[in-house]
């Protein structure tokens, strides 16, 4: 519950923050909630015993705890790296300090969807985490885009929970309880079960944008702020991916047969969707949107293990993702904040203007396909292994095959970025040091993670025991 | 340190203090000192190998091995035998060669060495690796570099071949990726662990089904690079584009990473997927040895007539290998590393008259032997070794290809070997054809008399590879003696 606590404290205390300070002043909580949240990520690093609180609707182990590290530290690399922007652009709109309440707010409603012990908690966090991000979606007011953004995924996501939440109810009505422990014990295969299944499955593949459940993706991503693309992106998708592992692992075992099915079609479809639509992006918030469609797909690869080696492997590659990720985001986040061109043909001579940033969306983008020694090949490698350790070779063949096509399209803005010149390249610019500190955390990340296998075994020791 | 983890360590080195330096003059000094100590170790690894084998005859020699991600059995596991020592001293040279014929490269020279420097690095951990994990690993560095090194500092449709050479390479790899999967999750067959470690797989009889189904993934995924018919496409184009010093390294060194993958991987751990397949194999390979020399013929431009050799010779390697006796396999070797001097030369002489006459096309020069002597000769001298004059390189691999080949009896390997045999003629073709036509005969152009004459940085690059060229053609007994030893337990698992 630290956790909470400590961010609810955080909310609470922007909130009168906001109330005291002068319109002109404003700029000022940027770094005080930074700085706040930098405090609280450092906390959390600190192990926290098993509980479980309000009749076990709320837990805690050691991997919940790490699962709630990973988003923050992706939250403060997303901070970091958007100070820039709300300076520059969100300042004269005057709202600087609802983007951090918001944030924040959204943040907390994940990590109660993590925590969940039962379906009514796990549904408000849920819901407590989606619709802050529809106001941080829409922030930009003045841009119609963002506006359309917002109600789209507005409108989606509502339908989306609405039909997760139909299938909670079959899953109550067979297994005769909220409570994920009771139902684990009570639940029986049986149609109505694996249908509640399918309907809750999908409401949560809404959220982690397996295709065919991802339509709103690219839209949405490329209408909100940077930043917030790259939380839906990182964030709102890891968190769903953890709480969507841990209740068909440990609630819905005896559906297994079925859910495997479920998992291994849409990994095929969402590998081939993300990958087969990123190849004719133009602008790069589609592009990684495409992307990280594909790298969901990946994931699936992990789930589909169902077993300890499945979870370990699973959070090991978020874990990666993130940073790999955000690198790449933090760079077209940089560059669109000091030109505002957001377009891969912008891009185009980058290294000789600014050898800097092209060096981090090349490591990123790399990363991200899975090329060693950056740690996006030991993501992906393990999720071949945890797949191919059941026999699904053809699986992972399939998977191979879309990393080749996936290497096609990371290498597009490398080409341009290095390969080409141009006389209207983006001119040299420094950028500021939070944005600085946020790809260096990134790129550190992309290095260490791979490299450095005690981080690995660590995780292998949380995932022991908690089927 | 062990002796073999310097190799990557001092590339690594190389690359960090290639970042602190400015300008050409800086960088291609830091990197042609990092690269002869590399040479220097090379060398010494030789000799110490020869004290070392002398007391120790397990299959690997200065072993070592810890332990890197324990839930997979994954270790940081390397050891070398004759054959690895071999080719780690083919890619110094090549690399050393490299760097002097890039000596007056001027665009962004920093960049391009920490590339190559990259790329040496990957090529070294391949060589040494004895873990499958690790391999794969070192075999991916080696190729993505080629990428930038293709498309930044090459000519011609670069940015297609660049592309196209990344994406079957990786492709390859991501073949051969499930392959090492399905060895690994068949390596406690016999009952103990699941484990990478290729000599601790040797000892385990993995089923005859799993072995049929892996061994065309490794098999392809390292043929691939090795230019096996039909997936050699990537290497035309590749060689074609690239800036000399990388034409040198790839079709020297890189390719060689092929057949090694082959020998030590798929043929090492799938025996019996081997016998299985090797028919279809070994028609592709000969397709491979006889398209690649007849479409030398028809080329014009002096670096594609050497990639299509390169693919005929190859070819030849992987058809040796498939011929599963140990004659045949010395001559694999010994072809791997004489191909690789004298191809990584024959790149290095194109470049110099590249630069000389700006243009690459054969029929458009005339009459070099006239007015550059010293690199004309040297063209004939690597025109004759590649193909296959006695006391050269190339005549002793070639006769124990050959000389392995017959030992089959069946009318099968009889067609194919004669065929191979056949290639030979079609090389001297494509050889002196060229050598008539570029090197003799009247001058065109009126500029050409006053082409530049050979510097300094270039003959030490020349000589650096010619030595061996040379060498192993005069002095190859105590060579194949070396790998012979070396060769013993690998087919033993075959027959």
């Amino acid at each position: 519950m630290r956790n909470e606590i400590i961010l609810l404290v955080l909310i609470l205390a922007l909130l009168i923050f906001e109330i005291f300070t002068k319109p002109n002043q404003k700029k000022h909580i940027i770094n005080i909630a930074v700085g706040l949240f930098f405090i609280h990520t450092v906390i959390g690093f600190f192990p926290i015993g098993e509980s479980s609180l309000f009749g076990g609707s709320f837990r805690t182990t050691g991997l919940i705890h790490f699962y709630k590290s990973v988003l923050n530290i992706g939250v403060l690399i997303i901070l970091l790296q958007s100070a820039d922007w709300l300076r520059n652009k969100v300042a004269h709109f005057n709202k600087i300090p609802e983007f951090f309440i918001l944030l924040f707010s959204s943040l907390l409603g994940m990590n109660f969807m993590i925590s969940s012990g039962d379906f009514l908690l796990f549904y408000l966090g849920l819901e407590l985490s989606t619709l802050p991000l529809v106001a941080l979606i829409a922030y930009d007011s003045f841009n119609q885009q963002s506006t359309e953004a917002g109600i789209k995924l507005i409108l989606s996501a509502a339908l989306a929970s609405a039909i997760s939440l139909f299938g909670i109810g079959m899953l109550y009505a067979t297994g005769g309880s909220l409570y994920f422990e009771v139902i684990a014990q009570n639940l029986q295969s049986s149609n109505l079960a694996i249908l509640g299944m399918v309907f809750f499955f999908s409401g949560l593949a809404f959220k982690i944008s397996l295709a065919p459940f991802h339509f709103w993706t690219a839209d949405v991503y490329e209408g909100a702020p940077i930043g917030i693309a790259s939380y839906l992106s990182v964030i709102s998708k890891g968190a769903a991916i953890f709480i969507l592992m841990a209740i068909l692992f440990s609630v819905l075992p005896i559906l297994s047969e079925a859910w495997k099915l479920v998992v291994y079609i849409l990994a095929i479809t969402t590998m081939f969707t993300g990958n087969l639509f990123a190849i004719r992006q133009k602008n790069m918030k589609r592009y990684l949107a495409y992307s990280s469609i594909a790298q969901a797909g990946f994931m699936m690869m992990g789930i589909i293990n169902a077993e300890e080696l499945g979870v370990a492997t699973v959070v090991y590659f978020v874990l990666v993702y993130v940073f790999s990720n955000l690198g790449a985001f933090g760079v077209v986040q940089a560059i669109s904040s000091q030109t505002g061109k957001e377009n891969m043909d912008d891009y185009t001579g980058l290294y000789r203007t600014n050898p800097k940033l092209a060096l981090i969306l090349l490591l990123s983008l790399f990363s991200l396909a899975g090329i060693p020694p950056l740690a996006g090949f030991f993501g992906k490698f393990f999720l071949y292994t945890a797949a191919a350790s059941k026999g699904y070779y053809l699986l992972v063949f399939l998977a191979v095959v879309n990393v080749t096509i996936s290497l096609y399209y990371y290498l597009l803005p490398v080409r341009v970025m290095f390969l080409r010149k141009s006389d209207d390249a983006i001119p040299y610019f420094k950028s500021k040091l939070m944005m600085r500190a946020g790809l260096v955390i990134a790129v550190l990340g992309i290095f260490v993670l791979g490299l450095y296998s005690p981080l690995y075994n660590y995780i292998v020791e949380l995932s022991a025991g908690v089927l | 340190m062990d002796i073999l983890t310097l190799f990557i360590v001092v590339p690594i080195l190389t690359a960090i203090a290639l970042l602190f330096t400015k300008g050409l003059k800086q960088a291609r000094l830091t990197t042609m000192i990092g690269m002869l100590i590399q040479f220097g170790m090379a060398i010494n690894l030789v000799f110490a190998y020869f004290k070392e084998r002398a007391a120790n005859d397990a299959i690997m020699v200065f072993t070592k091995d810890l332990m890197w991600f324990e839930t997979f059995n994954i270790h940081y596991s390397i050891g070398v035998d004759a054959i690895s020592v071999l080719m780690i001293v083919l890619t110094a040279t090549v690399v050393l060669a490299g760097v002097f014929i890039s000596w007056m490269l001027d665009e962004m020279p920093k960049e391009f060495f920490i590339t190559l420097v990259i790329l040496a690095t990957g090529v070294y951990g391949f060589f040494i690796s004895i873990d499958l994990f690790t391999l794969f690993v070192f075999y991916e560095i080696a190729v993505i570099p080629m990428y930038l090194l293709i498309g930044i500092w090459g000519s011609g449709p670069r940015e297609y071949a660049a592309m196209k050479l990344t994406l079957m390479l990786m492709g390859a790899s991501a073949v051969l990726l499930v392959g090492i999967l399905g060895i690994y999750f068949n390596s406690n067959a016999d009952g103990g662990a699941l484990t990478f470690n290729i000599l601790e797989i040797a000892q385990v009889s993995i089923p005859f089904e799993a072995q049929k189904l892996f061994f065309p993934m490794t098999f392809i995924g390292f043929a691939t690079i090795g230019a096996l018919f039909p997936f050699h496409t990537w290497s035309p184009d590749g060689h074609a584009s690239a800036p000399t010093a990388v034409s040198m390294l790839h079709a020297g060194v890189l390719m060689k990473l092929g057949g090694y993958g082959i020998f030590r991987v798929a043929m090492y751990l799938l025996p019996e997927g081997t016998n299985y397949w090797s028919t279809f194999f070994i028609v592709l390979s000969v397709i491979g040895v006889v398209y690649g020399a007849l479409a030398a013929v028809k080329q014009t431009d002096l670096k594609y007539i050497n990639a299509y050799s390169s693919v005929s010779h190859l070819g030849m390697v992987i058809f040796a290998l498939l011929m599963l006796n140990k004659t045949a396999w010395t001559g694999a070797i010994l072809q791997s590393l004489s191909h690789g001097f004298m191809t990584a030369l024959f790149f290095a002489l194109i470049g110099m008259i590249y630069g000389r006459t700006h243009t690459r096309m054969a029929p458009q020069m005339g009459g070099l032997l006239k007015v550059i002597p010293f690199i004309s000769m040297i063209y004939v001298i690597a025109g004759l070794a590649s193909l296959g004059l006695p006391g050269m390189s190339g005549f002793v691999a070639e006769m124990n290809i050959f000389a392995g080949a017959f030992q089959h009896t069946d009318t099968f390997h009889r067609v194919m070997s004669i065929l191979v045999i056949s290639s030979i003629v079609v090389t001297a073709v494509y050889i002196l054809r060229v050598v008539g036509v570029m090197l003799m005969g009247p001058i065109p152009n009126e500029d050409y008399k006053n082409l530049k004459t050979v510097t300094w940085f270039e003959r030490v690059g020349i000589y650096l590879l010619l030595i061996p060229v040379i060498g192993i053609g005069v002095a190859p007994l105590w060579l194949s003696n070396m790998i012979n030893d070396s060769i013993l337990p690998f087919i033993q698992r075959l027959i």
